[in-house]
């Protein structure tokens, strides 16, 4: 297997952006992304992105994103209707050919366009379950019923919102924000029992990319590139009530395969409070791992960005230097049905 | 509906959609679609390859880099290509046969696709060069409405070497 | 809210989609329209309700002759109350939606409960359907599960 690093990472997002569309928001990001990586725009080798036409309501909306990344002369590129994570595994994938040594990867969406958590039913069996509607909010509220059902407690949920909203402080991209206190927010009201607004993620617009490099590109252009040691990714069965919702076998696995062992931070794609635990749990992850110190999901949440905004956290502490070995985690569809692992290293970590 | 038939098995179901989203023009087609409303057609210029997009999205497709600079380019262009549309559909608001063109306006760089009319169909051509013919400005919206449709200027074709890199 | 130089316009989808079901998912929803609910018993016996195609481990294919009938009532396996429904959702008054493991089923399905009140919602309730009085051959021909002794 080729070595293939992370080697730079920029990302934008608000609650909702008043003016630009998809396009002008991508171009700084991505501008930046390719800047920061050291490879000039026209001598990256693989481009592919990751979005869903859902959130803005128009096929192929995706293809404008294009626009942002100069496709002249004719690039080797390629797209997801997913989170940019997976669009980065196929990016790594890719690069495991030995032809091309570098590769962007970028990722989008605008929430605010839509009603998301209505949007999201549409996932569901489209014969037994997607007629009902039943909203994103409304299906993670049924697995975090099972999960406090198997012996866990709200309390720790609201400590996962507390905490992350105090990490999110030093995160000038993280849109909910501040001191917050565990106690004072189990007070709050339900929305849907048992998810308190405070659970669930803000509604957020933005994009994300990374450049990718192999071998000795890496090592010319960064001074710690983010080498990925391991990514793997799993899906469950798309029934609800098929699967046991508590837990997360599909993040064991893919965390097996990854290689999850020795990392002191994780930054895990838990855009619901209960969904933390699941995750850092199925990764088995010790009390001495720094999780999320980005504020994580439910501090921003682009959704089709939020999972490679994972990975572009924990590489950016392995290239500061700030962290040594790092887990990545992304998820896709409800109750955490797919999810992708990814083990980083920094250079010269043991 | 499923089968009506209660000894018939259902072999079918009915699952309407609606969903309702907020369509935003962005930055550059915003400016566009309003100096449109206002008679005048605006471009945008690529301070890399120095290319004019009409109608312009707020980056050079080409170059990957944010196209900031307005160019008002004129009304007046040349036919690239065109097509007959003889098939009616629903909501057709034109009499067919009609023509819808695309036309490279002069000073642009890639061209607009907009209707010809003032012309019969079997005369329209490559190279025919056409004029806009605008809404009264009172009824002008902010859309490619805003233009009636293109009709013939009477002028000789335009040569090819002018649009030969646009077709 | 758009910057005011921006322009906004409503972008509406609206589709009247119709979708094939198949023999199996037929079948199901033939039953329910008989007021009857059925699985599929897949190879290692057992049985998914919902009934799937294929058998989720062998993946072999499931047929009219794996059918069994089961319920009409069940378990409550999770639960979470609705308090402000969306116009999109079964009903305009505050509801749950649950995963119901119905009797002779080891899957469970979603759907509305129409309890009435979040204090008679407890995971492990007996719940059974509320049927249509007209129905049609769809899943909205339960109209939402009740606790059992409401019924």
């Amino acid at each position: 297997m080729r070595d293939v690093a992370v080697v730079s990472f920029a990302q934008w997002s608000a609650a909702e952006e008043p003016a630009r569309n998809e396009v002008e928001i991508l171009i700084p990001v991505v501008g930046e992304a390719i800047e920061r990586s050291g490879i000039g725009r026209k001598e990256i080798g693989f481009t592919v992105s990751g979005s869903c036409d859902y959130l803005a309501g128009a096929p192929f909306a995706f293809v404008m994103g294009l626009d942002a990344v100069g496709a002249w002369p004719p690039i080797r590129e390629s797209h997801v209707e997913m989170d940019g994570a997976w669009a980065m595994y196929e990016a790594w994938v890719r690069l495991q050919h030995g032809d091309v040594d570098s590769a962007l990867v970028y990722s989008f969406g605008k929430s605010s366009l839509g009603d998301l958590p209505i949007v999201m039913s549409q996932q569901l069996d489209p014969y037994y379950v997607a007629p009902l509607w039943p909203d994103s909010v409304s299906v993670a509220a049924l697995q975090a019923r099972a999960w406090l059902d198997a012996g866990n407690d709200e309390a720790e949920m609201a400590e996962v919102v507390a905490r992350s909203r105090r990490a999110a402080t030093a995160n000038p991209h993280a849109i909910v924000k501040g001191d917050a206190d565990a106690g004072a927010l189990l007070g709050e009201q339900y929305t849907v029992t048992p998810l308190h607004a405070h659970d669930c993620p803000p509604i957020s617009d933005g994009a994300t990319a990374v450049v990718l490099a192999a071998g000795d590109l890496a090592r010319d252009v960064c001074g710690r590139p983010a080498w990925i040691r391991g990514i793997d990714h799993r899906i469950e069965a798309h029934g609800l009530g098929v699967r046991d919702l508590a837990t997360s076998v599909s993040t064991r696995l893919a965390g097996e395969s990854a290689g999850v062992n020795g990392v002191d931070v994780a930054e895990l794609h838990a855009p619901f409070s209960h969904q933390e635990p699941i995750v850092r749990d199925a990764l088995g992850l010790g009390d001495g791992v720094d999780v999320n110190p980005s504020g994580g999901a439910l501090t921003t949440n682009v959704v089709m960005a939020a999972g490679l905004t994972r990975i572009g956290e924990a590489a950016q502490r392995l290239i500061d230097g700030t962290a040594g070995r790092a887990v990545a985690h992304a998820t896709s569809g409800h109750c955490l049905q797919q999810n992708l692992v990814c083990v980083l290293e920094g250079e010269g970590a043991a | 509906m499923s089968d009506t038939s209660a000894a018939d098995p259902v072999t079918k179901i009915d699952t309407p959609i609606e969903l309702r989203y907020r369509f935003t023009a962005g930055r550059a087609q915003s400016r566009f679609l309003r100096g449109v409303q206002q008679g005048k057609l605006l471009g945008q210029r690529c301070p890399q390859c120095g290319k004019v997009y009409v109608s312009p999205r707020g980056a050079c497709a080409a170059c990957g880099v944010a196209t900031d600079e307005e160019v008002e380019v004129s009304d007046k262009g040349t036919v690239t290509t065109f097509c007959v549309v003889n098939v009616p559909f629903y909501d057709q608001k034109m009499e067919i046969p009609y023509v819808s063109a695309t036309i490279l306006l002069d000073g642009a760089d890639i061209g607009l696709m907009h209707l010809i009319q003032e012309a019969k169909a079997e005369d329209v051509h490559m190279g025919m060069r056409v004029e806009a013919v605008w809404a009264p400005p009172g009824e002008r919206t902010p859309s490619l409405e805003a233009i009636k449709y293109f009709r013939p200027t009477g002028e000789p074709d335009a040569d090819y070497e002018t649009y030969r890199e646009h077709v | 809210m758009p910057a005011d130089d921006v322009l906004e316009a409503p972008n509406i989808l609206e589709y009247p989609y119709a979708r094939s079901t198949g023999p199996v998912i037929g079948r199901f929803m033939t039953g329910l329209r008989d007021g009857r609910i059925h699985g599929v018993r897949a190879a290692d016996g057992r049985v998914v309700c919902p009934p799937t195609e294929y058998d989720p481990v062998t993946s072999e294919a499931l047929g009219e002759d794996s059918f069994v009938e089961v319920g009409p009532a069940g378990e409550v396996a999770t639960w979470a109350w609705v308090h402000e429904p969306h116009e999109k959702h079964p009903f305009d008054r505050p509801f749950a939606w649950a995963l119901v493991r119905l009797d002779g089923a080891d899957t469970a399905m979603l759907h509305a409960v129409d309890a009435g009140d979040e204090s008679r919602m407890a995971t492990g309730m007996r719940v059974q359907p509320r049927w249509r009085d007209e129905r049609v051959g769809d899943i909205h021909d339960i109209e939402a599960f009740v606790p059992e002794d409401a019924a």
